[in-house]
C-alpha cells in the first residue's frame, strides 16, 4: 500500500494553509460582532482599592465594561489545577484561589481586573485604557528561592510560605546510604530557565451565546476541546455540557500552551451572555507573553554517586519548581509524575530520591510546555553524567553505556517500568552518523582557525503516550486519559474518522488516513479525519503528551477493528463463505484462495441498504472505541551536539547536530523528521537564547521579540537524523511517540558541547554569547591568579 | 478617514477606512483575505508579509492609506490556476506544520528567489537562513522551510 503504514506521504492538509485558505480562530467573524478588551494589572502583588469603570462606558462604543465581583456573583467558578498532588507529610497541596476576573487582589502583571466589551476591537482597547483601577502595592516574590525566604511576602492565604507542596519520591535513606559508600560523588546545581512557549498564532476566542436556544458556542485556539468544555461546564459553571460546543479549528501550534482554558476563554463566554452579544478576544503578542503559561522554571541540586568501575549507585535531586501566581490546570503534575518519575534516565539505577517542593511567585502561571518535567530530568540527569565523566576522566559516551538498562522490562525505583528500548543501538547510530571516530581531527583542525570546538552527548527517554486512566487516576490526575475515536463507512465506501485528538501542526490528517489506507486497501483521498470539534467528535482528551499517535491511533485502530468483523460478516453472508476466509485486500473484499470478491464500496452500500443482511444484523458501518493504554510509552534516543565557540567573543555555531531517535513504529517519517527538527530548534531555543526574565518588581521584561530571543532560521544548522527502532509491546501499532523528543533530548546535548569545548562545567542555559564569554574568563581565571 | 485605493490579487478595491488601519488589517477585516497573518506587535515574526509593488512588506507595518495607490498580492494570490512553485515546493518539503506562519514565509521566499536571480546571485542554504531572519516559525526548525526555498529556487 503506497499511502501506508510507512510512507512519506505528502500532507493533505497543506493546501489550504499554502494558499491561505486556513480557518484560524482570529479567521472567524459573526454577525454583530463584538470584541473584547482585558483591563490588566500593572503590579505583580497588589491590593485592589477601587475601580472606576464610568469614563470607559460612556465612551464610544461601549457596550459593557464587567469586573470580577459581577463575575462570581453570578456564579462562574476558580479556575482550578486538575491534579491533586499530596506533600510528604499526606497534607493536601495548597491551591490558592483564582478567579477569571480578579476581584480584591492582583498577583501578576497582566492578572485580569475587568474586560470591556465593544464595538470594535479599537474601541474596546482604547477604553480598557480608560478604565481607572487604584492599587495598594504589595511586597512581590518573583524567583524561586526568594518564595521560600523566611518572611517572604504571602501570596495566597491558604499557602503558609509560599509552599504549594513538599512531595517525595524513592528511598531516601538507601539513597543516602548508597551515596556515601560511593568512590566518586558528582555534584550540580542546576537551574532549568523559565521560557515562554510562543506558539505563532496567539490565543484567541470567539464566544456566541444564543439566548433562543440559551445555548453558547466558543470557538478556540485549544489542543483539546472536550477538555475545555468539560472543564468550563463542571468547575467554571459557564453551561451545562449539552448547552456548549466548544470548536478549537485550525490552530497555529500549540506546545502546551493551549491545553489550558484560561481567564479569557471563560469571560468571553460569560460577557457574550451579559451581552447578548457574541464577543471576540485576540491577544496580541505582548499580552501573550503576560498571559500564556510558561514553562520549565526549576532549581536543582543533585548529587549522583559511583562507585570505581562507573556503575551509578545512587542519585539524590532537591528540586524547587516555580508554578507563578496560581495553579494553572496541569501545572502540580509536571515536576512530579512527569519529571521525577524520569530521573532514572537510560541508566540501571538502584537508589533514587527526589524531594520536590512547588511555589507560588508574583510571576505568569507555570504548567506545561512541549516536554514538561521530562526536559527538566533530562537534563538534570545528562548533565550529571557528562560532567561526571569528565570529572572520573572516562569517556562520556562510555560512561552512558556501562550504565545503560540491558534487559526490559525494566522497573525503575521511580516507579516507571519501561516497556522496550536498545540504547546501545541508539548510541551506536548516533555516533556513526555524528563521525565521533572524527571529531579530534575536527576539533584540531577549528584550533588552528583559533575556535573551541567540543562535542556533547544527550540521552534522553521520556513517559509518554499519556497516560493509563487508573494508574493516572491513583497518583491523583483529574481526569482518564484514554482517546476515542469513530469510524465511519459511508454508503460509498469513502470514510470519515472522528477523532478526539486535535491536530494543531501535527499533520494528523495525513497520517491518521494512511492507517486507514493501510488496513482497508482504499485511497487516503477517500478518508477525512474530523476532529476539534465536540459537536461532531463524539468525546476526546486531546493532543499533549505525544499521545496522539500512541493512544489517538490506537482507538482508531480499535474501532477499525469493530468495522471489519462487520465488514468480513457482510461479505461472507454476500458471497456465501465463511467469515474467516475473508480478506480484505486493495480495496476488496475476498474470499481466500477463490476469485469471488466484493468491492469495498459494495460493502458499504450493502451496510446501508439493508436488503440482505445476516440475521440480526443492524444496518450501518460506523463504529466507535474508547482506548485506554495500559502503560506509559518510552521513546529514547542519543543526541550528540558538536560546537565551535569563539573564545575572543563566546559566540557559540552549532556545526553539526545529530539525532537518532526510537519512536517504536512510524507511520509516516516525514512527518516524525519534521516533529523532530522543530523539537530540536525549541531545545536549541532552551540551551542558548530564550528565557523568560522579571525583573524585581515583577514586570517582565522579556516582553516581546524585541526582548525574547526567538530561534530563527540563521540561529540553527540542518539537522542529522537516524531511527533506530523498537516497537512498543503495548499498543496496537507499536508506537511510542516523536513530538517531544528533540525539545528534551537537545539542551544537554548543547551544553555538554559547549563545556566541552570551553572546559568549564559550570554554564547556564541560556548560553548567550556573554554568559559562554564569561564562563571562558571564569575558567581561565586560576590560570591568571598563578 | 482615509480612502484606500489598491489592486490587490488583481481586483480593484476602494474603502474608506480609519487612518491608523494597517494594511495586515485592511486585507484581514475590511477585505477579509485572512490568509495574511499577525503573530507580533513588534513587527518581528512575519507572519504578515505580502508583496506591494513587487517586493516583500511587513503589511502590519504599514498604513494601509500609505500603500493606496499600489498593487497588493497577498497569499491568496499568489496561485495562478495551480500553485505557484514555492507554494508546491512548501508542500513537497513539508515546510510547514501549523501552517500559521507558512503565507509569511511563502511570501518571503518568492521575493527572496527573485531578488537573487535579478541580481544573478546564488541563493545558498546560509544565504537563505540569513533571509529568512524576518520571519519565525516555531514549529519546524526551519530545516524543511530552507529545503522547500531551495527546491522553489531551482523551478522559478
Amino acid at each position: 500500500m503506497s499511502d501506508g503504514i510507512g510512507a512519506r506521504v505528502k500532507r493533505k492538509e497543506d493546501k489550504r494553509f499554502i494558499t491561505g485558505k486556513g480557518k484560524y480562530t482570529d479567521d472567524i467573524r459573526v454577525d454583530n460582532q463584538a470584541y473584547a478588551a482585558f483591563v490588566r494589572s500593572t503590579h505583580a502583588h497588589a491590593r485592589v482599592v477601587n475601580l472606576d469603570t464610568s469614563a470607559a462606558e460612556a465612551m464610544d462604543g461601549v457596550i459593557a465594561v464587567l469586573n470580577g465581583h459581577q463575575l462570581t456573583g453570578d456564579g462562574i467558578g476558580n479556575i482550578i489545577c486538575g491534579w491533586a498532588i499530596n506533600s510528604k507529610d499526606g497534607s493536601p497541596m495548597n491551591m490558592g484561589a483564582w478567579s477569571a476576573l480578579a476581584t480584591e487582589m492582583v498577583r501578576y502583571v497582566g492578572d485580569a481586573v475587568a474586560v470591556v466589551i465593544a464595538d470594535t476591537q479599537a474601541q474596546a482597547r482604547l477604553a480598557a485604557e480608560a478604565v481607572e483601577v487604584e492599587y495598594e502595592e504589595l511586597p512581590v516574590v518573583v524567583t524561586t528561592p526568594d518564595a521560600l525566604a523566611d518572611g517572604a511576602p504571602q501570596i495566597h492565604e491558604n499557602a503558609p510560605g509560599n509552599l504549594i507542596y513538599d512531595w517525595e519520591i524513592g528511598d531516601q535513606a538507601a539513597t543516602d546510604t548508597a551515596i556515601a559508600g560511593a568512590s566518586h560523588v558528582t555534584e550540580m546545581e542546576i537551574t532549568n530557565n523559565r521560557l515562554s512557549p510562543n506558539p505563532m498564532e496567539p490565543r484567541s476566542a470567539v464566544a456566541i451565546y444564543d439566548e433562543g436556544e440559551d445555548h453558547y458556542t466558543l470557538y478556540t485556539t485549544s489542543q483539546n476541546p472536550h477538555v475545555a468544555r468539560l472543564v468550563l461546564s463542571a468547575f467554571y459553571n459557564v453551561a451545562p455540557e449539552h448547552k456548549l460546543r466548544v470548536i478549537a479549528p485550525d490552530v497555529g501550534g500549540g506546545f502546551g500552551s493551549k491545553i489550558y482554558i484560561y481567564p479569557e476563554e471563560i469571560t468571553c463566554l460569560w460577557a457574550s451572555m451579559k451581552t447578548g452579544r457574541s464577543v471576540k478576544w485576540t491577544s496580541d503578542r505582548s499580552e501573550a507573553f503576560i498571559t500564556d503559561a510558561h514553562g520549565r522554571d526549576h532549581i536543582s541540586t543533585a548529587k549522583m554517586g559511583f562507585d570505581a568501575a562507573g556503575r551509578i549507585l545512587g542519585l539524590k535531586v532537591d528540586t524547587i519548581a516555580n508554578f507563578g501566581a496560581y495553579m494553572s490546570l496541569f501545572s502540580s503534575a509536571v515536576p512530579t509524575y512527569l519529571y521525577a518519575t524520569l530521573l532514572s534516565g537510560q541508566y540501571n539505577i538502584s537508589n533514587i530520591h527526589a524531594n520536590v517542593r512547588a511555589v507560588y511567585t508574583n510571576t505568569v502561571p507555570v504548567d506545561a510546555y512541549r516536554g514538561a518535567g521530562r526536559p527538566e530530568a533530562c537534563y538534570l540527569v545528562e548533565r550529571m553524567m557528562e560532567t561526571a565523566a569528565r570529572e572520573m576522566g572516562m569517556d562520556p559516551a562510555e560512561l552512558r553505556r556501562i550504565n545503560f538498562i540491558q534487559e526490559f522490562p525494566h522497573e525503575t525505583p521511580v516507579i516507571m517500568t519501561y516497556d522496550t528500548g536498545d540504547f546501545d543501538g541508539n548510541m551506536d547510530k548516533a555516533q556513526a552518523a555524528a563521525d565521533v571516530a572524527g571529531f579530534a581531527a575536527r576539533k584540531a583542525e577549528a584550533a588552528a582557525r583559533g575556535k573551541l570546538r567540543g562535542i556533547g552527548y544527550s540521552a534522553y527517554i521520556e513517559a509518554c503516550g499519556i497516560a493509563p486512566s487508573a494508574a493516572v487516576g491513583s497518583l491523583g490526575a483529574g481526569v482518564g486519559l484514554w482517546e476515542s475515536a469513530e469510524v465511519r463507512v459511508n454508503p460509498v465506501g469513502t470514510v470519515e474518522i472522528l477523532t478526539g485528538s486535535h491536530s494543531h501542526g501535527q499533520g494528523h490528517e495525513t497520517t491518521f488516513a494512511q492507517i486507514v489506507a493501510e488496513r482497508f486497501g482504499i485511497p487516503i483521498d477517500n478518508v477525512q479525519v474530523v476532529h476539534g470539534d465536540t459537536d461532531k467528535v463524539q468525546f476526546g482528551m486531546g493532543t499533549y503528551g505525544s499521545r496522539s499517535g500512541a493512544v489517538g491511533m490506537s482507538a482508531i485502530v480499535k474501532a477499525m477493528d469493530k468495522v471489519e468483523a462487520k465488514v468480513k460478516k457482510i461479505a461472507a453472508h454476500t458471497l456465501e463463505a465463511s467469515e474467516d476466509d475473508i480478506v480484505i485486500e486493495g480495496g476488496e473484499v475476498k474470499v481466500a484462495g477463490t476469485d469471488k470478491s466484493m468491492a469495498w464500496h459494495e460493502v458499504g452500500l450493502a451496510a446501508y441498504l439493508a436488503h440482505n443482511l445476516p440475521e440480526g444484523m443492524e444496518p450501518g458501518l460506523k463504529e466507535g472505541a474508547f482506548y485506554d493504554p495500559v502503560n506509559f510509552t518510552f521513546p529514547a534516543g542519543v543526541y550528540i551536539a558538536e560546537v565551535e565557540v569563539d573564545p575572543e567573543t563566546g559566540v557559540t555555531d552549532i556545526v553539526q547536530f545529530t539525532a537518532a531517535d526510537d519512536f517504536g513504529t512510524i507511520i509516516n517519517p516525514m512527518i516524525v523528521e519534521g516533529q523532530v527538527h522543530g523539537g530540536i530548534a525549541q531545545g536549541v531555543g532552551q540551551a542558548m537564547l530564550e528565557h523568560a526574565v522579571y525583573d524585581e518588581d515583577g514586570q517582565l521584561l522579556s516582553g516581546s521579540y524585541m526582548d525574547y530571543c526567538m530561534p530563527r532560521a540563521d540561529d540553527l544548522p540542518s539537522y542529522t537524523l537516524d531511527h533506530n527502532t523498537t516497537v512498543c509491546p503495548n499498543n496496537p501499532l507499536g508506537m511510542k511517540g516523536c513530538g517531544e523528543a528533540g525539545a528534551i533530548g537537545t539542551p544537554p546535548a548543547i551544553i555538554n558541547a559547549i563545556t566541552d569545548a570551553i572546559g568549564n562545567n559550570d554554564l547556564a542555559m541560556p548560553a548567550t554569547p556573554q554568559t559562554v564569554w564569561r564562563a571562558i574568563q571564569a575558567a581561565k581565571a586560576p590560570l591568571a591568579a598563578e | 478617514m482615509a480612502k484606500v485605493k489598491l489592486t490587490v490579487n488583481g481586483r480593484a478595491v476602494s474603502r474608506d477606512v480609519p487612518d491608523t488601519t494597517l494594511l495586515s488589517e485592511f486585507l484581514r477585516e475590511d477585505l477579509r483575505l485572512t490568509g495574511t497573518h499577525v503573530g507580533c506587535d513588534t513587527s518581528q515574526c512575519g507572519a504578515c508579509v505580502v508583496h506591494v509593488d513587487g517586493k516583500a512588506v511587513k503589511s502590519c507595518t504599514m498604513l494601509a492609506a500609505s500603500a493606496s495607490g499600489g498593487e497588493v498580492t497577498t497569499v491568496e494570490g499568489l496561485a495562478n490556476g495551480e500553485l505557484h512553485p514555492m507554494q508546491k515546493a512548501f508542500n513537497d518539503n513539508h515546510g510547514l506544520q501549523c501552517g500559521f506562519c507558512t503565507p509569511g514565509m511563502i511570501m518571503s521566499g518568492v521575493d527572496m528567489v527573485n531578488r537573487y536571480k535579478q541580481a544573478g546571485r546564488e541563493l545558498t542554504e546560509e544565504a537563505i537562513r540569513h533571509e529568512l531572519e524576518g520571519n519565525i516559525c516555531r514549529c519546524t526548525g526551519y530545516h524543511n522551510i530552507v529545503k522547500s526555498i531551495q527546491d522553489a529556487a531551482t523551478k522559478m
